[in-house]
């Protein structure tokens, strides 16, 4: 997925959106919005990012896990199975972006792309519903998806890559 | 300046401000896990040497109360569980990734050879029990009679076991105060010094006691030895371990850790092992107890920090 960061303008309609779609329960959520200002005044520079989960290709979370729950789906999306889960904690502890957290109901939770959607061939809830339409969904393997194009034509950066995750999360600046 | 703030006003429980999510019970299995493993390592050391009449506490006494720490361990660990009806997962697959996963099965291995080795001497701390049916007692000295293989694989388990605590930590890349593979020969030099703290306050005899604070002092001065270069690691390191070294060294964990952990840990501990084994009068019990109260600070510090260091914002 590739977030625009100058067309993003902080909504969090996507937060909304997610919380609905994803039934996810309440005083949680799956994605958020960050909001970085830079400069001091009046030289301000200010920047919007929807983050969450950035499946990452060298998942720590995965690798941790020490019955199996956590995996990659086909196409690497990264999700829990939630009666494998057995909620000790340790892919939470793993992820240097915070992105899980565990259900009231005792399995880990997370993002997952909206994966019951992207299966049908839909868009993720909160790309679908962004009123400004700065988030870019697909298959990083196909040339022609929509996120391949983007991550082609813009510049783009990846949230502290330095930690070795090979994070999939772009954010075009 | 930069500024980096949610503003969708994320605050998942036990995820934000900062992590939390283990929280007493982890710290409190590390410290019993480290305990066991120690005394399980001195127990089967010492009767590959066939020492046992020498060091009876070691080899005898203080393992019968290793199952009962394993156990409460085990129980610790199962109480941190949010999912607790799954627990049987983890004994589905091994994940050699996942220290979680070849820790469990240590675990799941270690825990009844201790429950065999309390077994085979009971009679040390029970002189007059009885197994009653002839089946157990077949058992008990069908085991007895294979005692050095068992005094091996205590020896190798029960090093994985102290190991194991710190590697577990270790392996998050995310929390940089745990990121570092000192972590691991540091929790299984604490487990020993613990271990050896346990001994000597069981022992009732002072060659005994003088022979294990003797290890105890040696451990102690390897454990400090690491931790000075832990820090060294961390402040010649990235951003993120200098942040998370500076929470010892000036921020908030500072006072808790060198005055409690360090000073009266293991450092009194050792110079009252010292004064004890230079014949000066000092009651045998003050410094192991303050060595196994260090042991479960240290953890509780350690694990309490390490979900507060981190990369992002």
């Amino acid at each position: 997925m590739a977030v625009d960061t100058k067309k993003c303008v902080g909504c969090s309609d996507c937060v909304v959106a997610c919380q609905t779609e994803n039934n996810v329960p309440i005083g949680y959520c799956r994605d958020w919005v960050v909001e970085v200002t830079n400069g001091t005044y009046p030289q301000l520079e200010l920047e919007h990012r929807s983050e969450r989960c950035n499946h990452c290709d060298n998942s720590p979370c995965v690798r941790c896990c020490p019955t199996g729950a956590s995996h990659y789906e086909a196409g690497g999306i990264v999700t829990v199975t939630h009666n494998e889960c057995i909620g000790c904690g340790a892919c939470i502890t793993s992820c240097p972006y915070d992105a899980r957290y565990t259900h009231p109901e005792g399995y880990v939770d997370k993002c997952t792309f909206c994966l019951h959607r992207v299966e049908k061939g839909q868009q993720p809830a909160c790309v679908s519903v962004c009123p400004t339409k700065c988030m870019y969904f697909g298959d990083l393997d196909d040339p022609n998806s929509d996120v391949s194009k983007v991550v082609k034509r813009r510049k783009y950066k990846t949230l502290i890559p330095e930690a070795g995750t090979k994070p999939q999360l772009f954010f075009l600046i | 300046m930069r500024e980096e703030l949610i503003v969708s006003g994320r605050m998942n429980p036990h995820i934000d401000p900062h992590l939390a999510i283990w929280e007493w019970q982890i710290p409190a299995y590390l410290f019993l896990g480290g305990l066991a493993a120690g005394i399980l390592f001195f127990a089967g050391f010492y009767t590959l040497r066939d020492k046992q009449d020498e060091y009876p506490t070691a080899v005898k006494l203080a393992p019968i109360f290793t199952p009962l720490l394993l156990g409460l361990g085990l129980f610790f660990l199962f109480l941190d569980l949010k999912h607790k009806l799954f627990f049987w997962r983890l004994y589905t697959t091994i994940r050699l990734e996942s220290p979680m996963s070849w820790g469990a099965w240590t675990l799941m291995f270690i825990t009844p050879l201790s429950a065999i080795w309390a077994a085979l001497h009971i009679n040390t701390l029970f002189p007059r029990w009885d197994w009653k049916f002839d089946v157990v007692k077949d058992i008990v000295s069908w085991f007895a009679s294979y005692k050095k293989h068992m005094a091996w694989i205590m020896v190798i388990l029960s090093l994985i076991l102290g190991i194991y605590t710190g590697i577990l930590l270790s392996a998050f890349n995310a929390r940089p105060l745990w990121n570092t593979s000192i972590l691991g020969p540091l929790f299984l030099t604490s487990g020993l010094s613990t271990g050896a703290a346990g001994i000597i306050l069981l022992s009732k005899s002072a060659k005994e006691r003088h022979h294990f604070a003797r290890i105890d002092l040696g451990l102690i001065a390897v454990e400090l030895f690491l931790i000075v270069h832990m820090f060294m690691g961390f402040k010649a390191s990235t951003q993120v371990q200098i942040d998370a070294a500076n929470m010892f060294l000036g921020g908030e964990f500072t006072a808790p850790f060198w005055g409690l952990v360090v000073g009266l840990g293991l450092t009194l501990p050792a110079v009252l092992e010292v004064l004890e084994l230079r014949k000066r009068k000092v009651h045998y019990a003050i410094a192991p107890a303050l060595v196994l109260f260090g042991g479960l600070l240290f953890r509780f510090i350690l694990a309490h920090a390490g979900q507060m260091s981190r990369w992002l914002y």
